[in-house]
């Protein structure tokens, strides 16, 4: 078994891993956000 | 079909958002909620008809996870990922079909059944892969994703809300939002099944394990061991526990404090049940990667140890402070999520990963058993206790009391959990040392 190829990756690389986690963290930073607004009713409501 | 191999240059930081689009996606499951009152005045329904596509679904989900394991170690992440996305998918495609044509059964069966299966599948499709990819964090790496699937439920329970507000929450209108979740999700899934990639020098596990591996135990073997099933009942008291709160947690929080000088408001308790979820995602990625260091028996000590000295807390002293009661349930929560994210690294510490995802897969029954198990207690005992007269916070003193039980039958289990007999192992071909695997080494 092994682990990832190289310690550095190429620029394409670096490109792609930040389309792919900006693809999942803009969704999930969108319900981070509604769950805050309904979180802070305990304190509020 | 072969697993997909990991051309030379592949970043592992590429696996975790592929594991996350699968598990935000099929964690729209814990958002079914904001289907039911739409379908109830627009199909008839009663209460516990319209919840029976969720029940269903996490059925389904245990059932697959548990059958459908050793298939998705057999034909890699990529196979497993495309069942889920087909299944899920198709699921609320047949249930837009249902809603259109008002036939509730066509619900059932295609978000219940299919995407049931889709559920089950696509939970355990990267679990092997980022332990895999991860020698170093498994912890982390299966925290990253099983996290994703406590974050689902954010992101689905306020954008379905929006669109059946936009859409209209007559049977049409449900149609429609179905027909988009389907397709929304389809394309979001997409990404995890065209970057998921095992490394290279990773051989399928049809194979055989690799010599370079270590301890190797095939699912079949893994199921015949004490350790298999001290660690089901290890998940499976600590996710009663969890539930235990959860499912009661608004009711709970306002019964406590209704005797008090400072009562619960409805929205208030609504902003204790999201804090709950918070607390829940943030114990799976924070404590199953704190397991990395401090190691996977002395954090499931601390779950379940301190997880019963919290639910004391709460049981005598809870209706006296509301900062404690919410601390100590922020905390039993934090420990039911990080139960779920650091139990795959536990199995693969004692187990290899040569089969680690199917056994994962088996280990989730003791998940559905505690879906039955905690709601059952927490709503009993509160039923009979209110019959009996009483009220406030005394309607969960004898809740709490089993839990503590619990918590304490599945720390001696974890107490028990010794490395697996090498009569269960699997021995490593000596040809398996082969020359195209590159060793280990860590990139950023």
């Amino acid at each position: 078994m092994t682990t990832p190829s190289s310690p550095s990756s190429p620029p394409s690389r670096r490109a792609l891993i930040a389309v792919a986690w900006l693809w999942v963290g803009i969704p999930f930073g969108y319900g981070l956000y509604e769950l805050t607004q309904k979180a802070t009713q305990l304190f509020t409501g | 079909m072969s697993p997909p191999v990991a051309p030379p240059g592949w970043s592992r930081w590429l696996v975790p958002p592929a594991a996350l689009s699968v598990h935000l996606s099929i964690g729209q499951a814990y958002a079914w909620s904001v289907f039911k009152p739409p379908l109830e005045s627009a199909l008839g329904l009663s209460g516990t008809q319209s919840a029976l596509p969720f029940q269903l679904g996490i059925v389904m989900l245990g059932l697959s996870a548990a059958f459908g394991g050793t298939l998705v170690e057999r034909n890699g992440p990529r196979w497993a990922m495309t069942v889920a996305l087909v299944c899920f998918s198709s699921g609320f495609l047949i249930s837009a079909l249902g809603a259109a044509t008002e036939q509730y059964w066509l619900i059932v069966l295609g978000y219940g059944f299919v995407g049931g299966i889709g559920l089950g599948i696509g939970y355990i499709s990267p679990v092997s892969t980022l332990i895999k990819w991860f020698p170093d964090r498994p912890g982390m790496a299966t925290g990253i994703a099983i996290m994703g699937f406590g974050g689902g439920a954010l992101i689905a329970s306020p954008w379905s809300t929006q669109m059946l507000k936009s859409f209209g929450s007559d049977s049409s209108g449900i149609a429609l939002a179905f027909l988009v979740h389907g397709l929304a999700y389809a394309v979001f899934m997409s990404l995890g099944v065209l970057l998921v990639r095992v490394p290279r020098g990773e051989k399928p596990a049809a194979s055989g394990p690799s010599a370079l591996d270590g301890v190797q135990v095939s699912a079949r073997n893994a199921v015949r061991t004490p350790q298999f099933w001290c660690l089901w009942l290890v998940l499976c008291m600590n996710v009663t526990a969890g539930i235990g709160i959860l499912e009661k947690a608004a009711p709970m929080i306002t019964d406590f404090f209704a005797d008090t000088s400072t009562p619960v408001s409805a929205s208030a308790a609504a902003g204790f049940v999201a804090l709950l979820s918070a607390a829940n995602m943030a114990g799976r990625i924070g404590w199953s990667s704190t397991s990395d260091l401090i190691g996977r028996k002395n954090i499931y000590r601390v779950y379940l140890g301190v997880g019963a000295l919290m639910y004391a807390l709460i049981a005598w002293f809870g209706d006296s402070s509301k900062p404690l009661f919410i601390l100590c349930a922020l905390v039993i929560l934090s420990f039911y999520g990080g139960g779920f994210a650091t139990v795959p690294a536990y199995l693969k510490d004692l187990f290899g990963t040569y089969q680690v995802g199917a056994i994962h897969g088996r280990l989730l029954t003791a998940w559905s058993t505690a879906g039955v198990l905690g709601p059952l207690i927490v709503n009993w005992i509160a039923d009979r206790q209110e019959e009996a007269g009483k009220h406030g916070s005394s309607l969960y003193g004898t809740s709490f009391l089993i839990m503590i039980g619990l918590l304490a039958v599945g720390f001696v289990a974890n107490e028990l959990v010794r490395p697996v007999h090498a009569r269960h192992h699997i021995p490593a071909p000596r040809e398996a040392a082969d020359d195209d695997s590159v060793q280990p080494q860590q990139s950023a």
